[in-house]
């Protein structure tokens, strides 16, 4: 006898796909932000049930800021041939090259914020009216405050006070010229959501993800990964560790945390465990109290 | 692997400002380990900065710049934890500014309300519109929470008197399933752990009640709906005879081979096949997001609802309807909004404005004929085309709607189906 109900991860894995359809339905050039991280890959995964037997429906943006982990580049394109699916670059670089931002200076500088720039004219260009993007609520606290159909204005800006009030699941995508929406599919799963869907689905990941040995440096209270783009102090060493990285960000500021989880039913038990969240070793989240926030309004992913 | 079958329940807290709602929240989420040391590690050098003795919970669930600066909460949250039992999402939704629509907002997906009640004070103006609001939107279950009991001497007599007045507001209206619990956020007592200071009370901590609740049946298992989102048709050699119909089932179950019949356009036909990805399923039940196939060719495209032949939802033009207003901008009288139902979107009007509720009172206004922000009032509708609509008393999701401005594109008012 079947029971007449579901498990949350059947719950929220519905809810994503009745999301996904909805963004097919209700705008013209839906396109996926994908970053390479475990967030988007499950978007996608999410994507290709949502609408099998047929194609993904979406191209996939990633905005390049040049400071990739190549093991994500190399990733990137495989999955994009897996899926079949149409790629945009937006290069940090060439926004660069173009005067249109500038590199911060220094030993802690990033390309991060620089995205921003590069993400907005990326979805201008190419004339986008929804990004959808594997945020999570529990990411981040004004991320808390994010709806599943989030409006931005003519300049790409997230208003936080002033957000349409969503109920039930009907979601409103009405937009004026030159505005857009970001699309949050998977809005309410936490960290622990994603690595049991990924075990549980089996789908494939980034090999940082799994604990490995590499050459890292001790910075900021976590493991940054030596690179090309690292400025090292006389004072640093580098060292030899077996680490992993619990997100995916540019690869002078994700920092990796040492762990013997080099499968996916050690990274669930390792993660059920976890006493730091997943963003406290992002040196982006960790320069003022409202980092992420200030970054959203401007229009940040 | 042990087959998971924990359920996901999702509440709201509704209190007024210094009813100790974030207190709250910050327990069950401290009490239940939810909380990460670096988030801890932030609350303790906020604590200590604005020079308080001990860990203030509330600042867990502080949010924007403006929140954290004024000290106050300006739009829901929404916040995640979860025991060995179940997951939890928590609406967390502000006690003062724009109340109301906060509410609405925060109910229209929730299982449970979690009602806070200053023991001190006992039942307040607050109290009954939090509750109206709950019974509106048609919460299956409401938990009274009695808090600030060490602030009482634990007394039973205070919690006894509480509950007594509870019930002559409560049984006026519509809720099916109510529970008490003395507490105290501040305290720890009866959140996760058991009181001991209050060993008269002998039912169920707030967590254990949250974990253990019946609420497999707050979805509609008998009237089986199926909006049609989108249709699936793959441009590809392999399947190119394809034509699956994408939705989230919005109400019963649909098996395969089932009579069933396409609205508004009346064809009929059975049910050939339910499929979610490459795996083929005999039946499928609410809240499923599956594609259908039907064994005739028919036309079938958005905005359509596929459901049995001989149990079928009102087709109707014309909407009797509470709504909550949830704009700045009021009602503009027989202007016309784009109104949501399901996957279906029509123009309609507000034909009538047959009164306004008073959530004060709890009492008609059959004078006052204004909509504005925060007003709760049944009206009238029209729409252009007709909808297939169940009452929001049998099903929460074919019985609502939402309404846009198509000026501004504003959502401006969300409305249940009498």
């Amino acid at each position: 006898m079947n029971k007449y109900y579901l498990n949350y991860i059947d719950e929220l894995e519905s809810e994503a796909i009745f999301v996904l359809r909805e963004v097919v339905a209700k705008f013209q050039n839906p396109v996926i932000l994908f970053s390479g991280g475990k967030d988007s890959i499950v978007v996608s995964h999410l994507a290709q049930k949502a609408f099998y037997p047929g194609k993904i429906p979406f191209s996939f943006l990633h905005v390049d800021t040049g400071h990739n982990f190549p093991e994500t580049i190399e990733f990137r394109d495989r999955l994009i041939k897996k899926y079949d699916a149409r790629l945009i670059v937006g290069a940090v670089q060439e926004s660069i090259d173009q005067g249109r931002v500038f590199e911060e200076k220094g030993r802690n500088a990033t390309r991060n914020s620089l995205q921003i720039t590069t993400l907005l004219d990326t979805i201008e260009a190419h004339a986008i009216d929804s990004a959808i993007g594997g945020a999570r609520r529990d990411e981040e606290k004004s991320r808390a405050k994010e709806r599943f159909f989030s409006h931005r204005d003519d300049f790409g800006q997230w208003d936080p006070k002033n957000q349409r009030p969503e109920l039930w699941n009907l979601f409103n995508g009405k937009y004026s010229q030159g505005e857009h929406f970001r699309v949050f599919p998977i809005s309410n799963w936490t960290e622990l959501d994603i690595w049991n869907y990924i075990h549980r689905e089996k789908i494939e990941i980034p090999s940082l993800y799994f604990a490995h040995q590499r050459e890292v440096l001790w910075r900021n209270n976590t493991w940054i990964p030596k690179s090309d783009f690292l400025i090292i102090d006389e004072s640093e060493d580098i060292e030899m560790k077996k680490v992993r990285f619990r997100t995916l960000g540019d690869i002078t500021i994700t920092g990796g945390i040492e762990s013997d989880a080099d499968n996916l039913d050690k990274i669930v038990a390792e993660v059920a465990m976890m006493r730091e969240t997943e963003r406290g070793n992002r040196a982006d989240d960790k320069r003022s109290e409202t980092a992420m926030e200030d970054r959203k309004r401007q229009g940040y992913f | 692997m042990k087959k998971n079958t924990n359920q996901l329940l999702r509440f709201t807290t509704a209190g007024s400002v210094d009813d100790g709602k974030s207190t709250l929240i910050g327990r069950l989420l401290y009490d239940s380990k939810s909380i990460f040391e670096d988030q801890l590690q932030a609350i303790q050098k906020t604590s200590e900065r604005k020079g308080m003795e001990s860990l203030d919970l509330a600042l867990f669930t502080d949010g924007l710049r403006d929140e954290r600066e004024q000290g106050i909460t300006i739009d829901v949250a929404y916040r995640y934890f979860a025991t060995p039992k179940r997951k939890f999402i928590i609406a967390d939704t502000p006690g003062h500014i724009q109340y109301t629509r906060n509410m609405v907002t925060g109910a229209s997906t929730a299982n449970v309300a979690i009602i806070l009640v200053d023991a001190r004070n006992g039942i307040v103006e607050q109290t009954k519109r939090h509750t109206f609001i709950a019974s509106l939107l048609q919460i299956s279950h409401i938990i009274v929470c009695v808090n600030k009991m060490d602030l009482v001497d634990w007394s039973e007599d205070k919690f006894t008197k509480i509950l007594s007045d509870y019930e002559t507001i409560s049984s006026k209206m519509l809720i099916k399933d109510i529970q008490y619990i003395p507490i105290s956020a501040l305290k720890g007592d009866n959140v996760v752990n058991r009181s001991e200071n209050m060993p008269w009370f002998l039912g169920a901590p707030l967590l254990h009640t949250l974990e253990n609740m019946h609420i497999s049946s707050d979805t509609n298992k008998v009237d089986a709906r199926f909006p049609v989102q989108t249709v699936i048709r793959p441009q590809s050699e392999k399947h190119s005879e394809y034509r699956g119909y994408a939705g989230k089932i919005a109400g019963g179950i649909f098996r395969t081979g089932d009579d069933v019949v396409v609205l508004p356009s009346g064809f009929s036909s059975r049910i050939e096949s339910i499929h979610l990805h490459k795996e083929n399923l005999d039946e499928a039940f609410v809240p499923q997001s599956v594609s259908i196939t039907l064994e005739d060719d028919i036309d079938v495209s958005r905005g359509d609802m596929i459901v049995k032949v001989n149990n079928r939802p009102t087709c109707t033009q014309d909407l009797d309807m509470i709504i909550c207003w949830l704009n700045n901008n009021p009602a503009k009288p027989r202007a016309k909004y784009t109104i949501m139902h399901t996957t279906n979107e029509q123009k309609a009007i507000i034909k009538e404005v047959l009164y306004k509720i008073d959530i004060n009172k709890i009492e008609r206004d059959t004078e006052d004929k204004t909509i504005n922000m925060n007003d709760i009032c049944r009206v009238k509708l029209r729409t252009t085309q007709p909808l297939m609509v169940d009452s929001y008393n049998e099903n929460r999701i074919t019985g609502s709607v939402i309404l846009v401005d198509d000026a501004t594109n504003e959502t401006v008012a969300a409305g249940m189906i009498v």
